[in-house]
Parts: C-alpha cells; structure tokens; sequence
C-alpha cells in the first residue's frame, strides 16, 4: 500500500486504467471462448467496450477541458456511419476481416475528427451553459442530417442523396445507408478483442495526452481561463485539439458499434444516449478515468441485469441514479461522510501510533 | 394565404414554446440550473387533462384547474426532494439529478398510463373561424393558445414587477446572498418559482396536446428541449426574451417545414439557434455577461 502512495498520480492512474481493461479481458475472454457467457451477456459485451470508449472520450470533454457537451452521440454517429459505409465499400476488395475493422475505425475517427473541427470551431467561442445548449443542437442537426441521408455503392463508385433511395440511381446494388431506416444489413465484424484493443488505445491517448503539455494548458484552461490567457495559453488552439481528439475518439467507438449490429438507425444515437453517456461520466467521478470505466461497465449492464423487474428496471435505475447524487453531493450528506471518514482516519493514527510503540 | 395561415400556424406552436420557455428561464434566473425535467411535468399535466375529461367526465377547464394544482405539487415536491439538498452543489450534479428526476417522471408514466399513446381530444371544441371565403382558416385552439400566452405572459410581467414576491425573485436573481441579507426566505422564493413554472407546464401541455393530440410518455421531452432552445435563444434568465425565442422558433419550425423540408426542420430550428449565439452569445435580450479576474 505504501509503495502504491509513493508512485506518482499519473503512473497510479496508469495502472489502475490499464489494470481494470486487462482484468476484463483475461476474465471474459476464455469464458467467450469456452461458449460459457449466455447470448445476452456476449451481446452486451461490444456495446459495454464501445460506451466504456465513450466515456473516456467526454471524459475529456467534460472533465479535464471543464466543457459540458450534450451532444457527443453526434460524433458517435458520424464515425458509425462513415465507418459502415467505408466498410461496406471496401466488402470485396479487402477480405480480411479484422483488416477493414480497421480501416473502418479509422475513417469513422477522421470523419468525426472533421464534424468536430466544423462543430468546434463555433462552439469553443461559447461558453457555460451556451456552449451546452450549442452542443445539444449541433448533436440533433447531425441526426437530422443522418435521417435524410441517401449513400449506395456499385461498380461506378459511391453514390450519394438527400432525397430518396432511388435518386442514388444504383445499378444492381442496395443503399449502405437508407435515410430514416438506417444501415442496413451490415456485415458484423466487431469482436470483443477488437473493443478491447479500442479502449486501450482510446486510454493511451487520453491518459497520455492529459499529462502532456497540451494536457495541462487545458487544464489550466479550465481552471482559470483568463489566468491561462495572461501566462500566455493559447484559449481557443488547446480548446479546439481536445475537443477534436475527443471528437475522433468518439468516431471510432461509433464505428466500432455499428459494427457489431446488424442494422442501425440514426435515431439511436440521439440527445438520450448523449446523457446517457454524460450520466457514465458524471457518476464515474469527470476527471477520474478508472472511476469513469468503473461507472460505465455498471451502469450500462444494470438495466440488462434488472431485466426481471421488467417495467420496473428503468423506474429503479433513475431511483438510483437521484439517490447516487444526493449521496454524493448534498451538503447534507457531505457532513456525514466527512464525519465517518474523519472517525475512520482517526482510528487508523492510533492504530499507526500503536503499532509504532509495540514496534519500538 | 398560405403564407398567412403558415404564420398563424407558427405563432400558434410558438406560444406554446414560449409557456414552457418561460417555466425554463424563470427557474435558470432565479436557481442557476437547467431543470430537464420541465418537460416531463408537461407530459404529466397533459395527462391529468385526459385522465380528468375522458375518465372523470369533468368539464374541459376544470380539467386544466385540475392539471395545473396536480403539476404545481409535483413541481414543488421535485425542487423540495431532488433539487433542495443540492442547493450549493456543481450545476453539473444538479443538471444529472435532472435528468434522473426526468427519467422517473417518464416511467412512472409508463408504468400508470402504458406505452400506448393516447389520443387526447382537445379541450377547446369551439370550432374554427374562416376568413377570405374559406382561404385561410384559423382553428380555435390556435386563438385560444396566443391569447393564453398573451395573457400569461403580461401576468407575469406585472407578478414580477409590482408584487413583492416578483421584487423578491428578481432579487434572488440578481444576488443570492445579498437577498438573503435582505430578509428575504430564499428557499420559499425558489419554491414559488418551481411552482409557477411547474403550473405553466401544465398548460402548455394542454395546449399543446390539443393542437398536436398524440399523448405517450415521452410527448414532453421533444417540446421541452426546443422550448429550452428558444429560452436560450430569447436570452436565459428573461422574461420577454423567452416569449420572443418561442414565437421566433415556432414560425421558423412551421416556415421552413412547409417551405425548405420537414425532415430538416428540426435541423434548421437548431442551425438558427447555433447563428444567433454566435452573433449575440448571450441571446437576444440576454444581458452582457462582465467577467471579473
């Protein structure tokens, strides 16, 4: 334990992050392997590591860049969408599977990356409360956008529409993307490992770049924007990397979801699931990453683990949620933590000074 | 014609934004938070409303009386269990416990009235009036809903100008602790403010379930985000600033689906909020915000 205190914050963070990841993966894999995971929980398993990237990603917006977005499912839908298109046009040309998980992921993180260069160069103007409402609007135009959105492939290339499906004029080939109706028949090639793989990637980036140059001029950003301004922090260039990063990261985890469903549609990744994930991180602790997975694996899989409350489970699940809160942040209750824990703090000094004695 | 009944139309939906856009800066201006279960207290009043008219057989206005007591309750026991303890916690705590009371209000719902939606028979059986030899025809609900909103609205100018719970509220608005210095019982301010907001829901839920009559326990959440936008977009925290934000954003909902697409309405309505912040950040009767170092 004392060994542990000695270890600086971010190598503990570290350790703790990676360590959790590692933990699931050596625990879940061999039982997916063994075929002893029932359906349901197999079926939860990319979704868990999909949102668990989620949250590491607002974590960053809202954390560590202090900035509450209500839009972030936006991102994910942009790299959803890019990334099925991207996957399904590159079907017969590369047939490796993994491989155009791959790609598909990448294009899905670039294009958000772009959607949160043309979102973020506005919004990172606004502030508080502003740039909240900014975010949740720019997260219902992209779904809009989405439920209008026409794109086919054939032998002529990649066709796009805003009207219909029969505007794309596709010879011999279905839509990728039907307007409201979604992608459809989407070849599922996302595995466990592969989401696995994406969280650590997603926490390498982010545990790395928060302890960056970068990462502590937005920091200081967060904590005191005009102080950072005057120590000369550029405001808006810091802003705008997080939020981009963030952005791409979101793209990928959304890439990454579409992939393990057969058919998708835009609606599902609306202003509920942007709270939703807001919900994961807020509970999670913001700024503490393995708090923030923590949270997530939980509450995620607790309305699928309540499912025998039927109409009840969501009932239960804000139950808890507004009784979580109050726990955490009434002052009421903040008191009485504050009296237990300093009972308990007080216990272990003399048990400290005890055992210094008898040592002696 | 169209372009009049269009308009008609608009000012008609933005009245309704404008009520539930006032519910929303009221509490912003006076407890600094986004309640996100405002929405939801308009699907609970719209349902009262049925339940009164179509159970109970009781007639249309004492089912609004009804659904107006039943919310204000409900708003007051929200502020005084969920938001109370939270009073000098992070807005962003108070924004989660929002949304949890948000959740719990909808599936109570669906737990009491059922996932099927409900359809609600407007209140208002008055007929329409037809101008210009049938061209343009206006709807009684349309009528009823403006005025409705005409007359809330100078109500509440007056309330918080002239009686000493307004000068009260404008005060607490104004500075939290210097009112407190003054006398005034804060708590018992915000109270009143969750109550009158939570009786506006209300009606607009009724209002806004007869012009558009599909009832179901997510009808308030849709309505509740645009008239969130058209409070921010009148200026948070100002009266006439909400009223004008919804008027605004329902003719420019009814305008650009009859005009550019209905699919991209929604978009646009939002296109336009994200334009007028950038050019005005704080709305457009929002005061300028100082910042001290």
């Amino acid at each position: 334990m004392n060994k542990l205190k000695n270890l600086n914050k971010f190598t503990l963070t570290n350790i703790q992050s990676y360590g959790i990841v590692l933990l699931a993966f050596i625990i879940i894999f061999p039982l997916q392997k063994a075929g002893m995971l029932s359906n349901q929980i197999s079926g939860l398993l990319v979704p868990t590591c999909t949102y668990v990237v989620m949250a590491i990603s607002l974590s960053l917006t809202v954390g560590f860049l202090g900035e509450l977005s209500l839009g972030h499912a936006g991102f994910m839908s942009v790299g959803a969408f890019s990334g099925v298109v991207c996957a399904a046009c590159l079907q017969n040309s590369i047939a490796s599977d993994p491989l155009r998980l791959l790609i598909a992921i990448i294009v899905g993180g670039l294009f958000a990356g772009v959607a949160g260069l043309v979102i973020g160069i506005p919004v990172i103007r606004l502030r508080g409360d502003y740039l909240a409402i900014v975010t949740l609007a720019f997260g219902e135009i992209i779904k809009n956008i989405m439920n209008c959105l026409y794109v086919g492939f054939d032998k002529n290339g990649i066709h796009f529409s805003m009207t219909s499906a029969e505007a794309l004029g596709l010879i011999d080939a279905k839509p990728i993307l039907n307007g409201p109706n979604g992608a459809q028949a989407i070849t599922k090639i996302s595995t466990f490992t592969s989401g696995i793989i994406l969280i650590v990637v997603a926490l390498f980036i982010v545990l790395n770049l928060v302890n960056s140059k970068t990462g502590r001029a937005v920091t200081a950003i967060r904590d005191n924007r005009i102080a950072a301004e005057s120590v000369g922090i550029g405001v808006t260039k810091y802003k705008l990397t997080a939020f981009i990063i963030s952005a791409v990261i979101a793209g990928m985890a959304g890439a990454l979801y579409a992939m393990n469903f057969s058919t998708i549609k835009p609606t599902k990744f609306d202003f509920n699931t942007s709270i939703l994930i807001l919900v994961f991180v807020v509970l999670g602790g913001m700024k503490n990453i393995p708090g923030v997975m923590i949270a997530t694996i939980v509450l995620y899989a607790m309305p699928e683990l309540l499912r025998g409350f039927a109409n009840y489970r969501m009932l239960i699940y804000a139950i808890i949620l507004i009784l979580v809160m109050l726990a955490t942040n009434s002052s009421g209750a903040k008191q009485f933590f504050e009296k237990i824990s300093s009972k308990i703090k007080k216990g272990e000094n003399t048990d400290v000074q005890n055992g210094g004695v008898s040592n002696g | 014609m169209t372009f009049l009944s269009n308009l008609i139309n608009g000012i008609s939906l933005g009245s309704v934004y404008a009520i539930i856009a006032l519910g929303y800066t009221m509490v912003y201006g006076i407890a600094k938070m986004l309640n996100f279960a405002h929405g939801d207290v308009i699907m609970v009043g719209a349902y009262i409303s049925f339940c009164a008219t179509t159970y109970l057989n009781l007639p249309p206005v004492v089912s609004v009386v009804l659904a107006m007591i039943v919310c204000t309750v409900l708003g007051v026991l929200i502020e005084g269990l969920a938001y109370k303890p939270l009073r000098k916690a992070t807005s962003l705590a108070v924004l989660i416990t929002a949304i949890g009371v948000s959740y719990f209000l909808q599936n109570v719902a669906l737990l009491i009235w059922g996932s099927n939606p409900k359809t609600f028979s407007s209140i208002i059986r008055l007929g329409s009036v037809s101008l210009f030899d049938n061209k343009l025809i206006i709807t009684t609900e349309s009528i009823v809903t403006v005025l409705a909103c005409i007359v809330i609205m100078i109500a509440l100018t007056m309330f918080t100008k002239k009686s000493k719970m307004g000068k009260a509220m404008r005060a607490v608005s104004e500075d939290k602790d210097a009112a407190e210095l003054m006398g005034i019982n804060v708590n018992v301010t915000i109270s009143v403010t969750f109550a009158i907001g939570s009786a506006l829901a209300a009606i607009a839920g009724v209002l806004l379930c007869s012009a558009y009559p599909v009832l179901q326990p997510t009808t308030g959440s849709m309505p509740g985000i645009k008239a969130f936008t058209a409070a921010v977009f009148g200026g948070i925290g100002s009266i006439p600033g909400a009223m004008l934000g919804g008027i605004l954003l329902g003719i420019i909902e009814i305008f650009s689906k009859s005009y550019i697409s209905t699919q991209l309405a929604d978009a646009i309505v939002f296109a336009v909020l994200i334009i007028v912040l950038l050019v005005k950040p704080t709305g457009i009767l929002g005061k300028k915000i100082t910042e001290k170092v």
